[in-house]
């Protein structure tokens, strides 16, 4: 029994280890570290001293974005640190961090000894990405109120914290798993067999079963949580977010972790929607509204009131 | 069982007033909100749905008699989804920049509500003939909303009527965020239960 839960922990550690390991590689046995700071600034960190004379010359080094390897990125200023092992490159103009960049150093001089050049690939944690996914999904972009999917659910579940909170919880493992199912799908089956014009049809299918699954998986395991939670389950289908994100996967090309943290920061999205609107609409139902606006039209007007504030998030950025 | 009875021209007015899709029945309210920011994509998403309606009816209620009841709703959904793939494709392939504008709603038609609901309701019980007619009535129905929410939402933001400039100047501009679709619908609800409001109370003196 112990050695499978070790087990289980190395795998676990060394998947969390790829992810963070993916955005450091170097490809050169002198160069440690590359990697992107503030927007217009790449830090490389070197495994001993480089000559300042060296260090200083700008055409020592020239960087281009990886798809445009035709546009030269000039490099502005060189700054040594005093250990001379890590160099800052800062830049005319400022990067497109979300891209990988490609970087060409000629003759690294580290104490009179040529080390020979280097092309050093320079992007961002993997982590970073799937992180910037996430957040995107769940907060710049949520899915109720800045893309306004899913509505009919939405109001249909936010009389109550206890039905919001379920609902929300129900969803997100729902898609989750849908999600993931079909970027498999999409990759593994429809792309090489040229079936992508099947999508719609092939998603809310997937999307359906998902839901059974998890209702037959939920009902046999744990009855308890399946008497709280089953109700739920049945309303997924009827959300078009769990439609959405399947399409959008495929439309963005993602890969699994993407997909997969799209789906989560979707699902995020939505509880946090649906626990707010709940919040605010149990004190509705205490507050003097006028008759012909009770109930759903002044539920409509919260929610815009919550999607102008949530426009506030449109310029945040994490990572 | 009142359905019953109704005529075909009952069963489509009702479609487009009394059964309003998103002004009585409070269905499908996600394209209603996102993008109907101009009459011209009302029209647009109005004539998909119209179609997808239609189509799906006719063909439920041709087969409705072979359907196993514990597999009808998916069932529906596979037809619907099968004409929605049709018009996607269609309208990707004749009108790129309205489809563009249109972005993933066109698709999500699949999760709509109001179809499935009239599938279930109507189209699995009636003749072709009858299915025909809700559905034209449902369709229109949700284009109508539409229409009138892409008006009020064009004339007040932009000032102007399927791009043409009405009025000269721009009222509000506020109108044409996409976060003023919650409001302008709530207001719209609440106006509409307003009118009944005022309608019962004349009624009653």
């Amino acid at each position: 029994m112990k050695s499978i839960r070790s087990y289980h922990l190395l795998v676990g550690v060394l998947l969390i280890a790829a992810l963070f390991l993916t955005g450091c590689e170097t490809g050169h046995k002198f160069v440690k570290k590359t990697g992107f700071k503030d927007t217009d600034k790449i830090v490389i960190t070197f495994a001993g001293p480089v000559d300042e004379a060296w260090a200083s010359n700008v055409a020592n080094f020239s960087a281009y974005e990886k798809p445009d390897p035709d546009i030269v990125l000039t490099v502005k200023e060189i700054v040594l640190s005093s250990d001379k092992t890590k160099l800052t490159l800062i830049f005319e103009a400022p990067l497109n961090t979300g891209e990988a960049h490609i970087l060409n150093i000629k003759n690294i001089m580290s104490e009179g000894q040529d080390m020979g050049a280097a092309m050093l690939t320079v992007k961002k944690l993997y982590f970073g990405v799937l992180m910037t996914i996430l957040i995107g999904a769940a907060l710049i972009n949520n899915f109720v109120f800045t893309k306004y999917l899913g509505l009919c659910v939405f109001f249909g579940c936010s009389q109550k914290r206890s039905t919001a909170i379920g609902m929300g919880i129900v969803f997100t493992v729902v898609i989750a798993f849908a999600a993931t199912m079909a970027w498999a799908l999409y990759q593994f089956v429809l792309k090489p067999y040229q079936l992508t014009f099947l999508n719609i049809v092939v998603f809310i299918g997937l999307v359906s079963l998902s839901v059974q699954g998890v209702d037959t998986i939920l009902r046999k395991v744990n009855p308890i949580l399946f008497k709280a939670f089953g109700v739920y389950l049945v309303l997924v289908i009827a959300n078009c977010i769990a439609i959405a994100v399947p399409l959008m996967l495929a439309d963005n090309e993602y890969t699994g972790w993407e997909s997969f943290s799209l789906a989560l920061g979707a699902g995020i999205g939505f509880l946090i929607a649906l626990f707010m609107m709940a919040c605010v609409r149990e004190k509705l139902e205490l507050a003097k509204v006028p008759p012909s606006f009770k109930g759903l039209p002044i539920a409509f007007v919260v929610a815009g009131l919550f999607a102008l504030a949530f426009l506030g998030f449109s310029g945040l950025s994490i990572y | 069982m009142a359905i019953k009875e109704k005529t075909n021209t009952q069963l489509f007015v009702d479609g487009i007033l009394s059964e309003n899709p998103i002004f009585r029945l409070a269905l499908s309210m996600c394209p209603a909100v996102g993008i109907s920011t101009s009459v011209m994509n009302g029209i647009l998403l109005g004539t998909a749905v119209l179609f997808v309606q239609v189509c799906s009816s006719c063909t439920i209620s041709l087969v409705r008699n072979y359907i196993h009841p514990k597999i009808r709703i998916p069932t529906y959904t596979l037809t619907i989804a099968t004409w929605v793939t049709v018009i996607d494709l269609v309208l990707a392939a004749y009108m790129p920049v309205a489809y563009k504008a249109m972005g993933l709603f066109v698709r999500l038609i699949v999760a709509f509500a109001i179809i499935t609901m009239r599938l279930e309701m109507f189209a699995s019980r009636e003749p072709l003939q009858k299915s025909f007619f809700d559905g034209l009535g449902m369709g229109l129905g949700f284009m109508f909303a539409m229409m009138v929410l892409g008006f009020v939402r064009e004339l007040l933001g932009s000032g102007m009527i399927l791009g043409y400039d009405v009025l000269g100047f721009k009222p509000l501009l506020f109108f044409v965020l996409p976060c003023a679709g919650f409001f302008v619908v709530g207001i719209m609800m609440g106006f509409f239960n307003w009118i009944e409001v005022v309608y019962k109370r004349k009624k009653e003196v």
